[in-house]
């Protein structure tokens, strides 16, 4: 009788110890995902740049006689930046086609009639709006990436992450020092 | 992050908890007063009605009577391109896994509210006097708070205690018109014959009309001391979440500034679903910070300002610590140490438009939002074209040219 009632407390704690253990499992996985969706997030936003490029190249081509080399700049940058194919590749060409984008933004201050151009207004919203989100969608998947991590690290779900072969992931950061410097002002 | 969330949670339950007791003894006392002793669990019952029956009504459609009652008008990326993206780059940076409803209501006092049960169907509405104000940078901070509010699921908790609210208002108001009406008639008969025992029967009464009187005033303290705290926790969430405290600050800064009338939409249930609160006052100042849905602009301007650390919530409670001299908004426990730098101002396209422009813009906000189309004549006047306009073609009224409508 004692013998049965010792039986059944051990797999009530069994059991419950298995329940807390498939919890924190499936939550594991749930911050995982999380994380992939947010890599695929800023993928999605950089081909949304890609997409936009074309049509503010054409817009503005008219107003900009003598830019053609801000121009040549842009498209080869967009097309080096939409064949990367290792992650180090696309980091290093996304921040020169951000770069040579944000030179023209430069450029187009020196020509009123453009920037008086409803279609050219517009697109440059759509433009500013995708920067913003790409590096709003670099700041979430950081976000996620130090929530996983933690859950990894911490107890008592490090056991599970030990157990299942969670592993930690990297942070996103900026290659090129060129984004990560703040403009310089020269006011000599 | 998520541990401030789970920790907020429980204050809030906590709160609202007291308020489902103070809705329910005061449903017992009433009972009591009214039909006998024995009539206390009857009361009790009928206040529990009552709060169900409002809160199966307002969770179901609660957002859509709202946007309704505010006259907003739900809005595509067309009308306001600028508000429709800084909304979706709020939500990429929330991680929010759905975009949610874009309104605008016409009204020129800038203010802006966000509302939903779940993240899954939020909607955000802004007024044209806020679009018309404000420039990207504070834009993105108005829309980042009111994402703060999405995520943290305040708009639920402050809709579950709004309820709550009501039911105690409606309830004492029942009581206090039957007792006034009840005391000129029969009633006092009816009680003397129940058991001879008059005396407690009255003791009874006057101990439900003081409850009548006091427990809408409790939980009306109840509501705004949980809608100023989820305030705090929407800014500090907003501020994280631009990396950019600036943007917010200056937005509030000129919402405080602005003369524009009071926002006609707003009532005292649903103030605190603003981002500030619509009862604007002239002694804002002298107002005490007991009685308001909001915390004091000012105070949330220069926690947001002394802010220069960094943008994670420990930085805004630390920030708030030293502002308001030792209160504590956050649990110490739920900050996780995370280094979260701010970030420079983003890239502006436009410079805003002088202070004269804006009153019109207003109105161009409305028209795009009803469907007109705007035309520029040769001659530089602006064309305002109605939706269904009979006509192809229009002739300008300076210049008399006539100018095709392409819609």
């Amino acid at each position: 009788m004692v013998g049965l009632v010792a039986l059944l407390v051990v797999l009530g704690i069994l059991g419950l110890v298995a329940i807390v253990g498939i919890g924190i499992y499936n939550g594991l996985v749930g911050s995982r995902n999380q994380v992939d969706n947010a890599w695929a997030q800023i993928d999605v936003q950089l081909k949304r740049r890609h997409d936009l490029i074309p049509n503010l190249v054409e817009t503005a081509k008219g107003y900009m006689k003598h830019e053609r080399e801000t121009f040549e700049s842009i498209t080869k940058a967009r097309s080096a930046a939409m064949g990367a194919k290792s992650v180090s590749e696309i980091a290093k060409s996304e921040s020169q086609l951000a770069d040579a984008l944000s030179k023209f933004m430069l450029v187009v201050e020196n020509y009123p009639e453009l920037k008086a151009n409803q279609n050219f207004l517009a697109l440059q919203e759509e433009l500013t709006s995708t920067e913003n989100k790409i590096a709003f969608a670099r700041q979430n998947y950081n976000d996620q990436v130090l929530f996983y991590n933690n859950k990894i690290q911490m107890f008592p779900s490090n056991i599970v992450a030990g157990m299942f072969v969670f592993t930690k992931r990297d942070f996103f950061q900026v290659e090129t020092a060129l984004e990560r410097e703040a403009p310089k002002v020269n006011f000599s | 992050m998520w541990e401030l969330i789970r920790t907020n949670k429980r204050n809030s339950v906590l709160l609202m908890a007291l308020m489902a007791m103070v809705l329910l003894a005061l449903g017992a006392v009433i009972g009591m007063a009214t039909v006998g002793p024995q009539g206390g669990l009857f009361g009790l019952g009928i206040a529990a009605m009552v709060w169900l029956g409002l809160t199966v009504v307002s969770l179901s459609s609660g957002d859509q009577i709202l946007l309704a009652a505010s006259g907003a008008k739900r809005v595509t990326h067309d009308v306001h391109p600028q508000l429709f993206n800084v909304v979706e780059e709020m939500k990429i940076a929330a991680g929010l896994p759905v975009m949610p409803k874009i309104y605008i209501i016409n009204d020129p006092a800038p203010n802006a509210f966000a509302t939903g049960r779940s993240p899954q169907s939020a909607s955000i509405a802004v007024t044209a006097g806020l679009l018309a104000r404000l420039n990207r940078d504070e834009l993105q901070g108005v829309i980042a708070h009111e994402m703060s509010h999405i995520l943290h699921r305040d708009i639920l908790y402050v809709t579950l205690a709004g309820i709550m609210l009501g039911s105690v208002v409606l309830l004492s108001q029942v009581f206090m018109r039957g007792m006034f009406y009840g005391s000129m008639g029969s009633r006092r008969r009816y009680s003397s014959d129940s058991r001879g025992g008059s005396q407690a029967q009255v003791v009874l009464v006057v101990i439900a009309v003081a409850a009548a009187i006091l427990a809408p005033i409790m939980a009306q303290l109840l509501y705004f001391a949980l809608s100023r705290r989820r305030e705090y926790l929407a800014d500090a969430g907003g501020a994280r979440l631009t990396r950019y405290p600036e943007g917010l600050a200056s937005a509030l800064e000129k919402i405080a500034a602005d003369p524009s009338p009071q926002l006609a939409a707003a009532n005292a249930v649903t103030a605190p679903m603003f981002f500030a609160n619509p009862f604007k006052k002239r002694g804002q100042k002298g107002l005490s910070d007991w009685t308001s849905t909001h915390p004091p602009i000012s105070e949330r301007i220069r926690i947001l300002r002394s802010m220069s650390q960094g943008v994670s919530y420990k930085d805004y409670a630390n920030a708030y610590a030293s502002v308001t001299r030792g209160k504590s908004i956050m649990p110490a426990a739920a900050l996780a140490d995370e280094a979260v730098q701010i970030r420079g101002t983003q890239a502006e396209p436009a410079k805003e438009p002088p202070p004269p422009k804006q009153i019109h813009d207003v109105g161009d906000i409305m028209r795009k939002v009803n469907g007109f189309s705007f035309l520029t004549c040769g001659c530089g006047l602006k064309l305002k074209i109605p939706p269904k306009f009979p006509s192809d073609t229009v002739r300008c009224p300076r210049c008399s040219r006539t100018l095709p409508i392409h819609s």
